[in-house]
């Protein structure tokens, strides 16, 4: 019996299997019956279409490289915008002799000797590249000229191209970026991003400032061109057409005129500025000098002026705002006192007895006023810029207490702010040193290392833009916004806008009183103490701080000439500021560097700079004259420092 | 001297004993088809139709061979096949030879090979064995099982990337467990979730993988990039016409889409040729499945046999532009010595399980 119901039950199955073979041989039947369709479909339906497609001439798909989008700002003026013109183009695989060409082009057009190193610098860096240009911009003559004589020159041909062009020159410079050719790196980057397909027909891609970092925006979508194309490689006619579509417009927070008025103030020294609305955290200046005009870069720099500005000891191509490192000096004192009130190590009527020095260990701290400044309480310890009340401060709350709270302030940490190559500073921890080097006795955080800490100075080092993004979350009581440069974004095929909203980072939780208390004791210091020279007479309220940082490196390196350490190593002049102080619309930092006190240098620039957010009020005469006054200024104080 | 013939004859039923005269003759057949569109196709590199010559000879050495050895000792090479497998694609992942941004091959002295070829025939192998373990109990834990085995080796070779390979050994696996009897049920159960998953899944993916994915869908979209071997292929075929351009006269010269060039230069005519004979060698591997004497030769003939279809179909239809372009080649016809090795295994497979049909019974 069993044997049988096995038996059974073995035909069951097999019949079940043979049932699943049929379904699989019907299901291949469809499927076949569907290709043959489409055979039919593409041999007999289209085929004269695609018979016409494929006879004789073969088809090359041509890219239309997009329009870049343009950079505007905050009220709509244009920073970086696209004009058309002609280059002259070898394409070297068609070129049986790239020098003998090169020459008789010389013959027909103007072409110089920085052209020609040009064009050898972009060969050596563009393998395969199908053209380059040995001419920009050629006059309409020599277009006429070349066009006579095509015939002599095969693999040459003569271009439309749109080109980049910053009509602000130098002007944001390091905001604006510029436009480069893509090289071998740049390629990579797209191929890992996926987008190479989309780069085809484009030659040119953002390399530093925003025109990288809102490179995918400002690129849009490239189109292209079915050509029917001869035996030559000739096109004959276009098939169909699909339109590239515009990059998307950028409209940033910065107001150029007043970006203007801070690079004016600046002259010819060097330092950074950066101004934020501490309520969005959008940036209304951002100034590092020296700049640079970034229309040189746009068809490929000539090595010359790249040498000159790669070699230059200024260093125009460091973007100081985001990159330059410096001691936050006295301007670090507000952020102490803050600490203090919170963490209960001092109150509002907290006072001391400033003899002017703090000892600790055997050592004396110095205060930078001889003699000291007598009685110091918390209020007065912000307004004069005592040292010896933050020594003892420091030293009483302990680097943690410190690190701790400064990190909430974005003090050592990257901001955030929509630009490529910023730096994180340094907060000094005991965590930071014991990574930061490798010896265990130098590893060991000392006390004696924090009463430094206290004015800004030692370990202290953090970027312009964290200066001011700690300034702007302290004017908007502890809401720190990320700071961005970018406002809008516009699409102009789909006539979208996106708003790039503000992003609160964090929100500091912070006693309204202690606010209002270093607030007003920053009010003061423009009112009555360092920083009355320059705010004494305005007519708006405004909260300040002073900050003269030395320049780390100084003791070490004595055996240096002594003449430049005079020039590089003189103290760096700091100001931090906001305004109105009821209901602050502008925060900033002005820094100058081997500019001496903050109330001499940095001051005054933060003055012009306010004035104008406030009042709409212009330098004295055009901009290009205050400028000048303030470099002499600035000479002064030079002078004055180096007795 | 009257015994040298008759011993002749017997040497050569001796050789040819176990090998099906139909399933050689059609495949065969296509290798010929592939060789004269080679030729036509290569005329740049004319090394690679006598490259392909002795490809195939290997090929039929292997075949010869297989079909000679019984389903159930080719069983007892399941489990090892597969370890080995996986072994191998595993140290391909760590140290495999990079080829054109993936990273497929291994060196294995002086030659390199790609595992994951060898896992197209190892994973059916493998799943008719365990389904023929289990044969008499077997329940749904069984497919799960099923189902983990298959989804090794098709992780690895999806993550080398190579996305041809991975479809095909997957279908191979699905082959194998369809034919082994899961209820059908459970099978539009998994189809309805599959499906259903798919919707999140393409919420999570980035704006460019998604742009990837719809390229693959529809190459216009993307006419610079992915979309213009799809754009050039579709073209060829179409221009191909009824009776086609005449060997030799085709203007493709990819041989990676031999298809094209075939279809270009044969017309819609040599297209329905060429689907006869697949469809002939589907039905003929079919009908081996269906008359083989135990469980686990059937699935794996059935399973070996839609694979060849997988093959055809998923390379005729993206040629022809109703599939996303991947990278699997057109069975027999194709330029490759591996993929040809494989395939005729493949076949010396189907051989010897229809020769060994009757074992059981008698």
């Amino acid at each position: 019996m069993r044997r049988a119901s096995e038996l059974r039950n073995h035909e069951r199955e097999l019949y079940f299997f043979q049932l699943r073979i049929g379904v699989a041989g019907f299901a291949v039947l469809a499927a076949f019956a569907l290709l043959f369709v489409r055979f039919v479909h593409l041999q007999v339906v289209q085929h004269d279409a695609y018979a016409s497609k494929a006879e004789e001439n073969r088809i090359s798909i041509v890219p239309i490289a997009p329009n870049r989008g343009l950079i505007l700002d905050r009220n709509g003026v244009v920073l970086a915008r696209n004009y058309s013109a002609y280059t002259l183009e070898i394409f070297p695989a068609k070129v049986r002799d790239l020098e003998r060409t090169i020459q008789e082009l010389g013959e027909v057009v103007d072409v110089q000797a920085k052209d020609r190193s040009r064009f050898r610098k972009l060969f050596a860096e563009i393998r395969n590249a199908e053209s380059l240009p040995i001419r920009t911009r050629l006059t309409d003559e020599e277009v006429a000229r070349f066009a006579a004589n095509r015939y002599r020159f095969p693999g040459v041909e003569i271009k439309a191209r749109l080109f980049r062009q910053y009509p602000y020159g130098d002007i944001a410079s390091h905001v604006i970026g510029y436009i480069g050719r893509i090289n071998q790196q740049d390629q990579e980057k797209l191929a890992e991003l996926e987008v190479a397909a989309n780069y085809r027909g484009t030659d040119y891609i953002g390399k530093s400032g925003l025109e990288a970092s809102y490179q995918q925006e400002l690129h849009g979508t490239t189109g292209f061109e079915q050509v029917e194309i001869d035996a030559a490689g000739r096109g004959i006619r276009t098939l169909a057409r699909t339109n590239a579509q515009a990059g998307n417009n950028i409209t940033l927070t910065l107001d150029i005129k007043l970006q203007e008025v801070a690079e004016a103030a600046f002259g010819e020294r060097r330092g950074a500025l950066v101004a934020i609305e501490p309520s969005s955290g959008g940036v209304l200046a951002f100034v590092s000098k020296p700049g640079f005009d970034p229309n040189l870069f746009v068809d490929g720099i000539d090595p010359a002026s790249w040498a000159e500005l790669n070699n230059s000891p200024d260093r125009p191509l460091t973007n100081r705002a985001i990159a330059g490192i410096y001691p936050p000096g006295s301007t670090f004192k507000p952020y102490m006192a803050m600490a203090a009130l919170e963490l209960g190590k001092r109150t509002q009527k907290s006072a001391i007895h400033d003899p002017g020095y703090f000892e600790f260990g055997g050592r004396r701290f110095r205060d930078s006023k001889k003699g000291g400044n007598g009685y110091v309480d918390l209020y007065k310890s912000i307004v004069v810029s005592s040292d010896t009340f933050y020594y003892q401060l420091a030293n009483d709350m302990g680097i943690d207490a410190i690190a701790g709270f400064m990190g909430k302030f974005g003090f050592g940490a990257k901001s955030g702010i929509d630009l490529e190559g910023e730096a994180s500073g340094v907060l000094p921890s005991p965590e930071w040193k014991q990574k930061r080097f490798r010896r265990p006795e130098q590893q060991k955080w000392y006390a004696g290392e924090t009463v430094s800490i206290g004015i800004g100075q030692g370990y202290n080092a953090y970027t312009p833009i964290q200066l001011a993004l700690a300034m702007a979350t302290l004017a908007a009581n502890g809401d720190m916004y990320r700071p961005r440069l970018a406002s809008y974004i516009d699409n102009l095929r789909t006539g979208e806008r996106r708003h790039i909203e503000p992003a609160l980072v964090r929100r500091i939780a912070l006693k309204a009183e202690n606010v209002e208390f270093v607030k007003r004791a920053m009010a003061g210091v423009n009112k009555e103490g360092t920083g009355a020279r320059a705010f004494g007479n305005a007519e708006y309220t405004s909260g300040g701080k002073t900050g003269t940082a030395q320049v780390i490196g100084m003791k070490q390196n004595e055996k240096y000439d002594e003449k430049k350490v005079a020039e590089r190593h003189r103290d760096h002049s700091l100001f931090i500021v906001f305004a109105p102080v009821e209901s602050p619309t502008i925060a900033l930092v002005a820094i100058v560097e081997n500019g001496g006190f903050g109330a001499r240098a940095a001051a005054p620039i933060a003055r012009t700079v306010l004035d104008y957010h406030m009042l709409g009020k212009l330098p004295e005469g055009a901009i290009a004259e205050p400028a000048k006054s303030d470099a002499a200024a600035g000479a002064q104080d030079d002078e004055e420092e180096s007795d | 001297m009257q015994l040298a013939p008759f011993s002749a004859r017997r040497i050569v039923q001796r050789l040819t004993s176990g090998i099906d005269g139909p399933l050689l003759a059609l495949s065969l057949a296509l290798v010929v088809l592939g060789l004269a569109t080679l030729f036509s196709a290569s005329y740049e590199q004319p090394a690679r139709v006598t490259a392909q010559v002795s490809n195939l000879l290997v090929a039929l050495a292997a075949m010869w061979l297989v079909a000679r050895v019984p389903p159930q000792t080719l069983m007892r090479f399941a489990l090892p096949a597969y370890l080995i497998g996986i072994a191998l694609l595993v140290a391909v992942a760590l140290a495999g030879d990079v080829v054109n941004g993936a990273r497929r091959w291994l060196h294995v002295g002086v030659a390199r090979f790609q595992p994951s070829e060898m896992m197209k025939l190892a994973l059916p192998l493998m799943l008719a064995w365990y389904f023929h373990k289990n044969e008499s109990t077997l329940r749904l834990r069984d497919f799960a099982v099923a189902a983990l085995l298959l989804a090794l080796p098709v992780l690895l070779i999806a993550r080398q990337p190579d996305l041809g390979t991975a479809v095909l050994v997957a279908a191979a696996g699905f082959y194998a467990i369809f034919f082994a009897g899961i209820g059908w049920k459970i099978l539009a159960a998994l189809g309805v979730l599959g499906l259903a998953s798919l919707l999140p899944l393409w919420g999570l993916l980035h704006d460019y993988q998604r742009r990837r994915i719809l390229t693959l869908i529809d190459p216009t979209q993307d006419p610079l990039g992915a979309g213009y071997h799809t754009i050039q292929s579709t073209i060829a075929v179409g221009s191909g016409g009824i009776t086609g351009k005449g060997w030799l006269h085709g203007t493709q010269t990819h041989t990676d889409f031999i298809f094209a060039v075939f279809s270009e230069e044969f017309g819609l005519i040599g297209n329905v040729v060429l689907l006869t004979i697949y469809a002939l060698l589907i039905a003929r591997g079919l009908m081996i499945a269906a008359n083989a004497a135990t469980f686990f030769a059937r699935l794996l003939a059935a399973t070996i046999t839609l694979m060849f279809f997988t093959y055809a179909f998923v390379n005729m239809g993206m040629v022809s532009g109703i599939l996303p372009v991947v990278g699997v080649p057109l069975p027999f016809v194709s330029y490759g010595g591996t993929a040809l090795l494989t395939l005729f295994i493949g076949i010396g497979i189907l051989m010897s399980v229809r020769s060994h049909r009757q074992l059981v019974q008698t």
